[in-house]
């Protein structure tokens, strides 16, 4: 068998896998009903188990596979255009601009305003956030200068966190801005996927278009240039692609580690550690990863409140990621 | 007309004039030799032909056409580049590797068969399935080097392909480049070994301080006193085959008796 047909069963494996958890996660919940009842009831229009199914767990499942996908697609395209295995979506500042930007939605009150602000506020921190790091890095300025350039905005969202959880009027509206931070989609609404959805497809599709320049980037930057790729927009497209994708997913969902670096080194293997093949199959194992997440958080809860959905993948995802650096040390003595 | 040709060419980074009133060129069928001492602007060099540092003054063309006027993928297609090091940052397979070579080419069914024959020139069409990461230094040279030509490009710009490599590696690659000039390619190549140089470059280019200090046959160009100025060195020569080769003998630039 060629390493073409050995990747290709792969993939119909992992789609076929991502598919199938995605199915299951619509079938599991805190309402006990069985499959054939929830789909029997939805199609004869009956109002609860329709409700359960289109206006809870469908937006879930959906929000678990988009909101992995573009965790999964933006770490792997940060870590082609980095050439660096531990760049993650929040290295350049893009996760911690819309962390930042939701908490303080949530310390002025601003998030219960209006349906919709919590997210908005994440999306526009975002936005803030990748704008500086741009000013900061500059176009024409190496890897160096802008993986500088994000740790330093990343940095200054994170103390910005802590000074509002610093001056956080009550320890209620404090525990409303750590539960929101830890993660979570539970309780999430259509709307929700209406706003995330869109961003997190468009962010996709711009970084699904960076594979050629990504895999020229595999010779390095400057070996790159002369196959024709222009680095500046390259950087651009990686870095508005990801603002987009994973701005939209902090945005609905909370902090949610782990996902975005392990689901590229996951993939790897199977890309041939080819960068430009890497970006869809790591967008399907983010997307099986943090479904499988859920599901499992659903799954655990016994009684008292859900475990949060981002303890849960950092929990998992930073032993695993130990056996990976223990695999990868055993590969090289 | 050369293919690749530059003409007072200067280039400055951070205040520091790197390259001043430098006149070069690569033409079809030509091995050019760079030689010069580290730091001598060798690499900037390359990098100014191809668009990576901004010239400051001079003009830059390509068959004739600026260098500014050409779109990205036209350059690409025209002037290929080696780099320094030979790196490779994922386990790409060796094949893959000297697929990017057609990057900037629209893809055909050429391609296949274009790098296949990259991959038997270079000698490694039994590594072709092989983890790039996993090679020896020398497979590392000839894969990049198969790279490199699977541009198929009208100049190669090749900076210091022959470093950290045995002399085996080195007398292979240079012999490729050479057979590569054969058919027409043109190849501008630095390096730091004189005997290759004297003995394979059709023309050379000895660079002192941004400027060129000597332009010509190697044996006009390695003369005692244009390496005594550019290295400080003095050369034992021994004769070989009608031509003089010289070897890097003392750190005193007075020259030596014939070896």
């Amino acid at each position: 068998m060629t390493p073409a047909h050995t990747r290709l069963i792969g993939v119909l494996v992992l789609v076929a896998f991502t598919l199938t958890l995605g199915a299951v996660s619509l079938f599991v919940g805190y309402v006990d009903m069985s499959p054939a009842r929830l789909v029997g009831g939805t199609l004869a229009g009956e109002l609860i188990p329709q409700r359960i199914l289109l206006d809870i767990r469908v937006p879930r499942t959906v929000l678990c596979l988009a909101v992995g996908a573009a965790l999964g697609i933006t770490g792997a395209a940060m870590q082609g255009l980095l050439r660096n295995p531990l760049a993650e979506p929040g290295l350049l500042g893009v996760s911690g601009g819309a962390a930042l930007g939701a908490v303080l939605a949530l310390y002025t009150g601003l998030a219960n305003a209006f349906y919709l602000a919590l997210p908005l506020a994440g999306f526009a921190g975002t936005a803030l956030a990748t704008a500086f790091v741009f000013m900061l890095a500059g176009r024409h300025t190496g890897t160096t200068t802008l993986i500088l350039a994000g740790v330093a905005v990343s940095s200054l969202c994170g103390a910005l966190i802590s000074l509002v959880l610093n001056w956080s009027p009550n320890p209620t509206a404090l525990s409303e801005i750590v539960f929101w931070m830890l993660g979570s989609l539970a309780d999430r609404s259509n709307r929700d996927v209406e706003l995330a959805l869109p961003f997190i497809c468009a962010g996709a599709v711009l970084l699904l278009g960076c594979g050629k320049g990504l895999r020229a980037l595999t010779l390095g930057e400057e070996t790159a240039h002369s196959l024709g790729i222009h680095l500046g927009r390259l950087r651009v497209r990686v870095l508005v692609g990801s603002a987009l994708a994973v701005g939209a997913a902090v945005s609905v969902s909370g902090s949610i580690g782990f996902i975005g670096l392990v689901a590229p080194h996951l993939m790897r293997p199977l890309a041939g550690g080819d960068p430009s093949r890497l970006l869809p199959l790591a967008a399907l194992a983010g997307a099986a990863l943090l479904t499988a997440a859920d599901l499992a958080v659903r799954l655990l809860h016994a009684s008292g409140p859900e475990l949060k959905l981002g303890v849960l993948t950092a929990l998992v995802g930073a032993p695993f990621f130990l056996v990976l650096i223990l695999r990868t040390r055993r590969l090289e003595t | 007309m050369s293919t690749l040709h530059c003409e007072g060419l200067r280039v400055r980074v951070a205040g520091r004039t790197l390259l001043d009133a430098l006149d070069f060129g690569v033409a079809a069928g030509e091995l050019v030799g760079i030689v010069g001492a580290n730091g001598a602007g060798k690499s900037t060099l390359f990098k100014a032909l191809l668009g990576i540092l901004p010239a400051d003054c001079g003009t830059i063309t390509v068959d004739g056409q600026p260098l500014a006027s050409l779109h990205a993928t036209t350059r690409a297609r025209r002037i290929a580049y080696l780099a320094q090091g030979h790196a490779a940052h994922w386990p790409l397979s060796v094949r893959e590797v000297v697929t990017l070579g057609r990057l900037p080419h629209v893809r055909s069914a050429r391609d296949e068969a274009i790098v296949e024959q990259m991959l038997r020139a270079t000698d490694l069409a039994h590594l072709a399935h092989r983890n790039v990461l996993t090679l020896s230094g020398g497979e590392r040279a000839r894969t990049m080097l198969a790279r490199a030509l699977a541009v198929t490009p009208a100049v190669l710009l090749a900076d210091e392909p022959l470093a950290a490599l045995d002399p085996a590696h080195q007398l292979r690659i240079m012999q490729l480049l050479r057979e590569q000039t054969r058919q027409g390619l043109g190849v501008g190549i630095v390096l730091h070994d004189l005997p290759l140089a004297a003995r394979f470059c059709t023309r050379l280019v000895l660079l002192h301080e941004g400027r060129v200090l000597a332009s010509g046959t190697p044996c006009d160009v390695l003369n005692d006193a244009a390496l005594a100025t550019a290295f400080g060195i003095g050369v034992a020569r021994f004769s070989f085959e009608g031509a003089q080769v010289p070897l890097p003998w003392t750190l005193t630039p007075a020259p030596l008796a014939g070896a």
